[in-house]
């Protein structure tokens, strides 16, 4: 037993230079302006901008929308495909999680393509189907996993204790299914507020989401800006993450 | 009538989500540089593609090739790395375990772009200038926490005593570990693998913030910038078909062998 424990040293080392470090230099950054002093200015270009605040409040509109849609569409889905008098067979699990081993980028284009030749004219309407069409198999799988791992003795008592199947369903299997909704809205909200390229090709870069501002910032050399709109979505991704924290149990797994 | 309806749901979730892929494969069959006009049957775009003889832009079998040269080196040093630590991790106690272990899923939590522009951030900062090593770095980066996850498992239902028994019974700790440990924990390390391979293949958001400017391009920079610029390459079609085939018929066969397994595994402990 002696001694192993040192094995894990140079994962920390490496961590600690590639995954501690480079947050800790959002922070400087942040706080900086382009000569290395200190500042605020940053942080308050943010909150006195009206175009970089109205991109941040239609990030989490579209957001939102996308993880309530993503919930609608996929929790039904996902509760045929537990079911085994509904769905006998492993592939059309399968068809169902093939497209996140896709690269999203190429499912996104294949997406605005068809619209654009469907003479579907590029806007909210397109973005929101085109987040639905990436972000939907997300949202199913944990839902699927932890409905066909449950115990359907639970909902069975309930009916033979007396209650109708519906309410069986939304007292017993939805409050137990809870985990996987949980774990599906936490790998759908906050990448759809980051992504960037998704929202540009789908609107024709009529809308633009909080992700794509990051980058051209970044990319017009806006370093401390960039850096500062970072720091937000952090801050961002620490209050959604504690939020969900207690209520998602680590079942999701992805393969 | 009720499982006619929950049929038809699912089907109709499946046609609305493989229509843009389904119309991507069927104008993969004609030349038309025009993605929607169908300038009859031919397998063209295959061959130019199998040829390198393009009608767009030729790096486009680059930046294959670059994707996949930098999945495969991403994921064995993340494969190697990984399950190194996880011995470790697996060995630690209280609260180094749970600072280890939280490390560990930062990067998970942490959205692309912010792993991008963190690490742009770093190489800056260092002065390194970026490319190639600096991609495969940053892939390794947020490809190692899957691997120690895969492998944790396996440690745990390792009996810990064989590796210390094979040290008292005198073969060296590098012995050991290559007898001992790796054969039992081989499934977990590939999984760790096929998982790493696989998240370095679909990203984009690091790979965009920390290639330089050097002009390396994997196949989604490439598609990026492709698309930007207007017209996609017509080749571009029949790479996705493929890819699409190939994601497609691997799944099936990985899903149906677990399948076999799992009902193999029933039956052993029904009798």
């Amino acid at each position: 037993m002696k001694k192993r424990s040192n094995w894990s040293l140079p994962y920390v080392l490496f961590m600690v230079i590639f995954v501690v470090l480079p947050l800790i230099l959002i922070l400087v950054y942040a706080f900086q302006d382009g000569q290395g002093r200190f500042t605020l200015a940053n942080i308050t270009k943010f909150f006195t901008d009206k175009d970089s605040l109205s991109t941040f409040a239609v990030s989490i509109e579209v957001a939102l929308e996308n993880t309530l849609l993503c919930i609608l569409i996929g929790y039904p889905a996902a509760w045929i495909l537990s079911r085994k008098e509904y769905n006998k067979s492993a592939v059309t699990i399968v068809l169902f999680i093939m497209p996140m081993w896709i690269n999203a980028l190429m499912r996104t284009l294949a997406t605005a393509q068809l619209f654009t030749v469907l003479g579907v004219g590029l806007g909210k309407g397109t973005l929101l189907f085109g987040m639905v069409y990436d972000y939907l198999p997300f949202m199913i799988y944990p839902i699927y996993n932890v409905l066909s791992k449950m115990d359907k003795s639970y909902a069975e008592a309930a009916v033979d204790l007396g209650a109708t199947p519906w309410r069986a369903f939304w007292k017993v299997t939805v409050p137990l299914s809870m985990p996987g909704v949980w774990s599906g809205v936490l790998m759908v909200f906050m990448p759809t507020v980051s992504t960037f390229a998704i929202s540009e090709f789908l609107t024709n870069n009529k809308i633009k989401l909080f992700g794509t501002i990051i980058q051209e910032n970044i990319n017009s050399s806006m370093w401390n800006y960039g850096a500062a709109l970072s720091f937000i979505m952090l801050i961002i991704i620490g209050i959604s993450s504690l939020m969900t924290k207690d209520k998602e149990q680590a079942e999701g797994g992805l393969i | 009538m009720r499982k006619f309806l929950a049929k038809a749901y699912i089907w109709l979730i499946l046609v609305v989500m493989y229509a843009p892929l389904v119309f991507i494969a069927i104008f993969s069959f004609t030349k038309s540089r025009v993605l929607g006009n169908w300038e009859g049957f031919s397998t063209d775009l295959y061959s130019n593609l199998i040829t390198g003889n393009m009608q767009g832009n030729a790096s486009l079998m680059a930046a294959v090739k670059n994707t996949l040269l930098i999945a495969l080196v991403a994921a064995f040093v993340s494969m190697l790395l990984g399950t190194i630590a996880a011995i470790g991790i697996h060995n630690l106690h209280g609260k180094k375990k749970k600072a280890v272990t939280f490390l560990n899923n930062v990067p998970m939590i942490n959205p692309d772009i912010i792993t991008g522009v963190s690490l742009f951030l770093l190489f800056v900062f260092l002065g390194f200038s970026q490319g190639y090593l600096s991609v495969i770095l940053a892939h390794i980066t947020f490809c190692t926490p899957y691997v120690v996850l895969s492998v944790m498992p396996k440690l745990h239902s390792m009996n810990p005593n064989i590796y210390e028994a094979a040290l008292d019974l005198g073969a060296t700790p590098g012995q050991a570990f290559w007898k001992v440990m790796v054969p039992e924990l081989k499934s977990g390390m590939l999984s760790g693998f096929i998982l790493a391979f696989t998240m370095s293949l679909d990203d984009f958001a690091v790979t965009f913030f920390t290639r330089g400017t050097i002009g390396l391009d994997t196949l989604s920079t490439y598609i990026y910038t492709d698309a930007r610029k207007g017209g996609l390459t017509p080749e571009l079609r029949p790479l996705m078909t493929i890819i699409f085939l190939v994601v497609l018929i691997l799944l099936i066969v990985i899903n149906l062998r677990q399948a076999k397994a799992a009902r193999a595994m029933e039956k052993k402990f029904k009798y």
